[in-house]
Parts: structure tokens; sequence; C-alpha cells
């Protein structure tokens, strides 16, 4: 099967390794014997909703987000469709943020967003950075952990009645009080987790990958073949007990 | 000098020889950290005591490296006072001052972010301004910010300092924008382009007007000949520039180096084109401050390397190679100095202490790739040993030629076993993994202690 990326873009927003979030599904996709063809989609590009089975949005430095924030507002309606209709979405850090409705500078000035997640972001006085250890129920009764690294000045206020991506266990999470981090709507995911993210927490990309294939197919997502996973689950286990031991404190 | 800053000096002084004889390290920072603590104006003071003044250096990458090479050319004919060790914060910079006895010329590398303290503190007469890539943005924040607390810590220097910056570097080369107390230097030898802009290449986009930069050559990450077809804003003409330049793999390299005061003839005992870059800003800096063209040639030529950054160390038949690698652009180029001649087994030790950065995602921009498939093993050691392994093979090492062996020195012994007699082991270690490795070579009596390693 060829799970179809739109990956939006990763000349601008890659700062965080987020080449390594691609790796990983186009790896763990391999495996089980799928294509990852992934398409760089540039300011202006055209994004067509159906086209694409999960997109990515990473994260950049002040400069590079403010050059591609108007492009990306201008998109709310192609990614809102695309979301609505099933595709898989995994957005990081910067990209998380430009999904909301917008971002509130100190000075007063709003940077309006592409909408997709209900929240919004406020800048703050100081930056939260550290390891992060959440807890995810993405499948209901199924919690699963996911251990990554966060470095943002911006708090972002999910509204009410949000669904975020998972309860904080160790680290600030999405404003630093509300013990929530992330936000998930369908099969979209916005975070503030990078390090990067999947590498350590095979299961997460498996999911996106069983989501995105769900949507190519048409059918409902299927749990995907498992992997040996040794080195990522020691991966995990050491990053975990690295938020354990030093991840922000709220 | 007053009486209490002699005696500060003096008690500082004393706490270094004991922290050293009580075989708690270099002592490095200790002396300055009680003095910075007691008196911070006491750098003030001793810095206003040099009669040749004061250089800075500070960059992302080849601080160290580029403030030793000043030091080989200025030290031959003055005292210094000098923080070999990279101790560069504004308490390392006390403490080379309280151990600078009798020093005539201050010669300071500088953490980027530290910077604008030091140049109020030192009044330096000259700066070089190396690079900014990115790097551990865990601890410094974006790009962005750094350069612009540089604007503001340079826009305050009196017109008589020099600034030296790297004209190949957009960001760093918009500082001296319009100053005529500068010196520009750079490359310019096509042959050693990359062929693209590598994946994590900062300051892609030019600093007027945002639009991607074209380069006629890109050298070292988004360092190179850059002009941006919106706007124009290009490259400044250089005043010191590197031509002609032959890379002798992982031995050194050859090159013409053209100033004003005149041009010569370099051969430099360490490898990659980034040590030419940091040979051309070690140059402009010791010009800046008096230094003759043939005295920078004797200076460059007898400089083998700094502290960590580049060693060859001799075990019985074999030899250890050590590269730091501290972020993406310094990894990148001592991986791309390994492209010649890729070595049969790697041990590459990643740790997540703060000198390392606590974020490790920075391994994910290195550009391994084209290594993978030509080394025979690699060895993922330090206590990220497990990420960087799924890094690897991630990025296409199959798994029966990668071993995960977090412990350094178990890291270390199964690499020496691997390689043959006559052959190089080649160790490529994130700061305190370096520094680790270090105590380990110091164990085994093959390398000098820190505090005196660089001594001749």
């Amino acid at each position: 099967m060829r799970i179809r990326v739109g990956h939006l873009y990763p000349d601008y927003l890659n700062i965080y390794a987020d080449r390594g979030n691609i790796a990983v599904l186009r790896r763990r996709a391999a495996e089980r014997g799928h294509e990852l063809v992934v398409e760089a989609i540039g300011i202006g590009d055209p994004l067509r909703a159906g086209e694409h089975d999960l997109l990515y949005v990473g994260g950049g430095q002040d400069r590079e987000q403010a050059a591609i924030a108007g492009d990306l507002a201008g998109r709310r309606e192609q990614i809102a469709e695309a979301v609505d209709h099933g595709a898989a979405l995994l957005a990081v850090c910067g990209g998380y943020q430009l999904l909301g409705r917008g971002y509130r500078g100190r000075d007063g000035s709003f940077m309006p967003g592409a909408g997709l997640f209900p929240h919004e972001t406020v800048a703050g006085e100081t930056r939260m950075i550290g390891d992060v250890l959440l807890e995810c129920e993405l499948d209901p009764g199924h919690a699963r952990p996911l251990a990554g690294f966060e470095n943002h000045a911006g708090r972002t206020l999910l509204d009410q009645g949000a669904q975020p991506l998972g309860r904080v266990v160790h680290g600030f999470g999405n404003d630093g009080e509300s013990g929530f981090e992330g936000c998930r709507v369908g099969r979209a995911l916005g975070t503030y987790l990078h390090g990067p993210l999947l590498p350590r927490n095979p299961w997460l990309a498996d999911w996106l990958l069983a989501q995105a294939l769900a949507h190519a197919t048409g059918n409902a997502p299927l749990e995907l073949s498992p992997l040996s996973d040794a080195l990522e689950a020691e991966a995990f286990r050491v990053a975990a007990g690295r938020a354990r031991a030093r991840g922000g404190r709220r | 000098m007053s009486v209490r800053l002699e005696l500060e000096t003096l008690a500082a002084r004393a706490v270094g020889t004991a922290s050293r004889a009580a075989g708690r390290g270099g002592g490095t920072t200790l002396p300055g950290k009680l003095l910075w603590k007691v008196d911070p104006g006491a750098v003030d003071a001793l810095a206003a005591r040099l009669s040749s003044g004061v250089g800075l250096v500070s960059a992302t990458n080849g601080k160290t490296t580029t403030t030793a090479m000043a030091a080989s050319i200025l030290g031959v004919q003055q005292r210094l006072a000098w923080n070999r060790a990279g101790a560069n914060l504004l308490s390392g910079i006390a403490s080379a001052l309280v151990a600078g006895k009798g020093a005539e010329l201050g010669l300071f590398e500088v953490d980027e972010a530290a910077l604008p303290e030091a140049i109020a503190r030192t009044h330096p007469r000259a700066i070089s301004l190396g690079n900014l890539f990115r790097d551990q943005l865990d601890r410094y924040g974006e790009l962005e910010i750094l350069a612009e607390k540089w604007r503001e810590a340079v826009a305050a220097l009196p017109s008589a300092a020099t600034l030296v910056v790297n004209g190949d570097d957009p960001v760093v080369a918009d500082l001296a924008d319009g100053r005529t107390n500068a010196i520009r230097f750079g490359l310019d030898d096509h042959r050693h382009a990359r062929p693209a802009l590598q994946h994590a290449a900062d300051s892609k986009y030019c600093v007027r007007c945002g639009t991607p930069y074209e380069y006629a050559a890109a050298y070292v990450g988004h360092l190179g000949d850059y002009r941006c077809p919106s706007c124009g804003h290009a490259r400044p003409p250089l005043d010191v520039v590197a031509r002609e330049i032959e890379l002798v793999g992982l031995t050194g390299s050859r090159f013409r180096l053209e100033a004003p005061t005149g041009a010569i003839q370099v051969e430099l005992r360490l490898p990659g084109l980034y040590n030419v870059y940091n040979a051309a800003a070690a140059s402009s800096l010791a010009f800046a401050l008096g230094a003759s063209p043939a005295t920078v040639r004797d200076g460059l030529e007898k400089f083998s390397a700094a502290f960590g950054r580049f060693e060859r160390i001799a075990t019985g038949t074999k030899t250890i190679i050590v590269l730091l690698i501290k972020n993406p652009a310094a990894a990148n180029e001592a991986l791309r100095t390994l492209e010649t001649g890729v070595p049969p087994v790697l041990v590459v030790a990643l740790n997540d202490g703060i000198a390392d950065g606590q974020d490790v995602s920075w391994i994910w921009d290195v550009d391994f790739e084209p290594l993978l498939p030509h080394v025979g093993r690699v060895i993922a050691s330090g206590s990220r040993a497990a990420e960087l392994g799924l890094r690897l093979a991630y990025g296409g090492l199959p798994e029966e030629r990668l071993e995960v062996v977090p412990e350094l020195e178990q890291a270390l012994d199964r690499g020496l076993e691997l390689v043959e007699a006559g052959t190089d082991l080649v160790v490529l270690p994130t700061y305190t993994a370096m520094l680790a490795l270090r105590g380990i070579l110091t164990q085994r009596r093959l390398v000098k202690p820190y505090w005196d390693g660089s001594r001749r």
C-alpha cells in the first residue's frame, strides 16, 4: 500500500529533527510492506484534500515560522477538510502552535493560525524547557506513555472541552499549569514534544501509520504487526528516566 | 594595582593550585569563580592592566581552536593570559587573568551568550566573531536571539576596536555592516563548495528581506559566497581570504592566505575546511593585534591542535583519533573529513549533560548517511547510546554493524579490539564524553592531564 504524506514547509520547519520522525514512519511502513511517499509542500504549492493520508508539520525558529505563517493560515479549509475526511496529521512544536487559532505576542500582536486545533497560544515570559513524560489514551482503555523534550515560550491554552494529547506526568506541557499536553482532533495530533518524538515512541508512529492506512483504504484502523523494538524501548526507558529526574516542574 | 585586588588575586591563585594539588581537576574555573563571586569588578581591573590589551573570540564552532591558533601566533612575542582549556564564561576569563601573572596580552574565547558582558568588562582591542550555527537550543535559545545580543554588544564597541567577522556567514558579516574598523575574512575556492546546502543549514534567508540566498559556493553549513536574488544583499568584499585550498585527508591542509599586508602560503596540521576558517579567523585577529604575515604563518604552521578538538593518541600499535562533535555543523564537518578515508570502526559517544545539550534531537540533523554504507562497525556509546543507535539504524546502518555500548571505557576497548594493528580508531565524542575520554586516557597515561596538556 502507498501511504501519501504531505510534509509542509520542510525547508522552513525542521528545527527539532523533524526528518527523524519522517524516517521512522518510512522505515516502519516499509517493514510492514507499505511505501511512504513524501511530498514536500512549500509556500504557494497546492494542497488538495484527499491527496494525502498523513500531513506533517514540524517546528522552526521564529523567523522561519513567521515566513510561512500566512501561507499556512490560508490553508485553513483544506486542512480542516482533510482531517474531517479521516487524514492523519502530526504537528510538532511550532507547527502545533500555528495550527491553532493564533499566537498572541507580548506586544499584543496577533498572528492568526490555521484554526484546526481549538486553542490559542500566548507568548510567555520564560521558556519551558526540559524532558517530558505523558500518559496518553488515544484508544479508549489503552493508556500508553510518551517521552519527549519540550522547548517553548508560548503557553497554549486549550478551549473548554478540547481533547489533549495526554496528561503530563513530568514536565510542563501546554501551559505549565493545566497538566495537559498537546491536542487531538480526530486523527490529527499536535504536541510540543520533539526529541524527535517517534524514534523512542514507536507505538505512536504505528498509531499514525494505522490511521493513515485507514484513510488510504477507507477501512477502520487495523493494528500493525509488531516489530522488535528493543533499542526503541531502551531509548524510551532512558528518556522517561530523564523526565522523572529533571523534567520541568509546575 | 590596589591592595584589595592584589590580595584577591593571590587568594584565587592559591585556590587554583590547591585544586590541582587535591587532584580535583584543572582548577581552570575555580579560582575565577571565587574571584568572580567576591568581586566581579576585578575582571575589569585585571584586564585593564594588560599592556597590549585584550582580544576576544566567539563563535558557535571553533572558539577554542581559533583562540589557540591566535595564541600560537601572538604568544611568541608576548606573554599571554589565555583560557586555553575552554573555560569561556566570565569566571573562566577571571581565572585566566588570575593565572596570567605578568601577562601583556589577553586572549579569551567567550561563550556566545557571555559575549556582551565580556566586551563590557574587558574593553577588547579586537574581537573575532566566527559563525552562528544552531546549537543547544535548550540552553541558548534560538540563533536569532543570540544574533540580536551580539548586534547590541557590537553597536556599543568604541570605533577604535577592530571587529573581525566571518564575511561568509550572512548574519555575522552583517554585524560589521558600515563599520570602518573591521576585517572581513572568508574562503574563496569553488572546488570545495558543497553541491547543495546541507539539511541543517541555518541562516538560509536574506538578513534584509527574508528571500532564500543563492550560493555561488557553500563551504561549511550556510557559510559561503551568498547573494540574495531579490534585494542583492551579498557577501561583502573580503579583507583576508583563503584561496587555493588543498585538503589532505585527516592530516591537514595547505592554502594561500591573502591579507592587505601581504600573502602567505600556509601548511596547517589540522584537517578540514572548518579549520581553514578557524585559521582565517585567528589570522585576522592577529593582524588586528599587529602581527605580521610572517608571524602569522609561523604561528599557524607550528600549531597542532587545541584541547580535545582533534587529537591523535598513540596506544600501542593502534592510534586513537578524537574529533569533537557538539552540534550538527561541527559534526557534519568532522564526518566530512572522514569521507575520503572512511575508518573501519567508529566509536560515537553521545552524552546529554548540560554542556552537551540535554536535548539530543540535534543528532538527527547530522548527516551520518553518506558514511554509513562504508563503515564496518559503529559503536554507539554515552548516556544516550540507545538514542544514537536508533539514529544510526534509521539512517540505514544494518543491525549487524551496530553495537550499543553505553559505558565509554568499554566502548573504547571494544573499538580498540576491533581495529587491526597499524590502523586508526576514530572516536567522535560530545563535549562531556570528550572530557571523560581524556580522563580514561589520562589514567592510562596516554595523554597528559588537561591543565598542562597544551603547553609545549
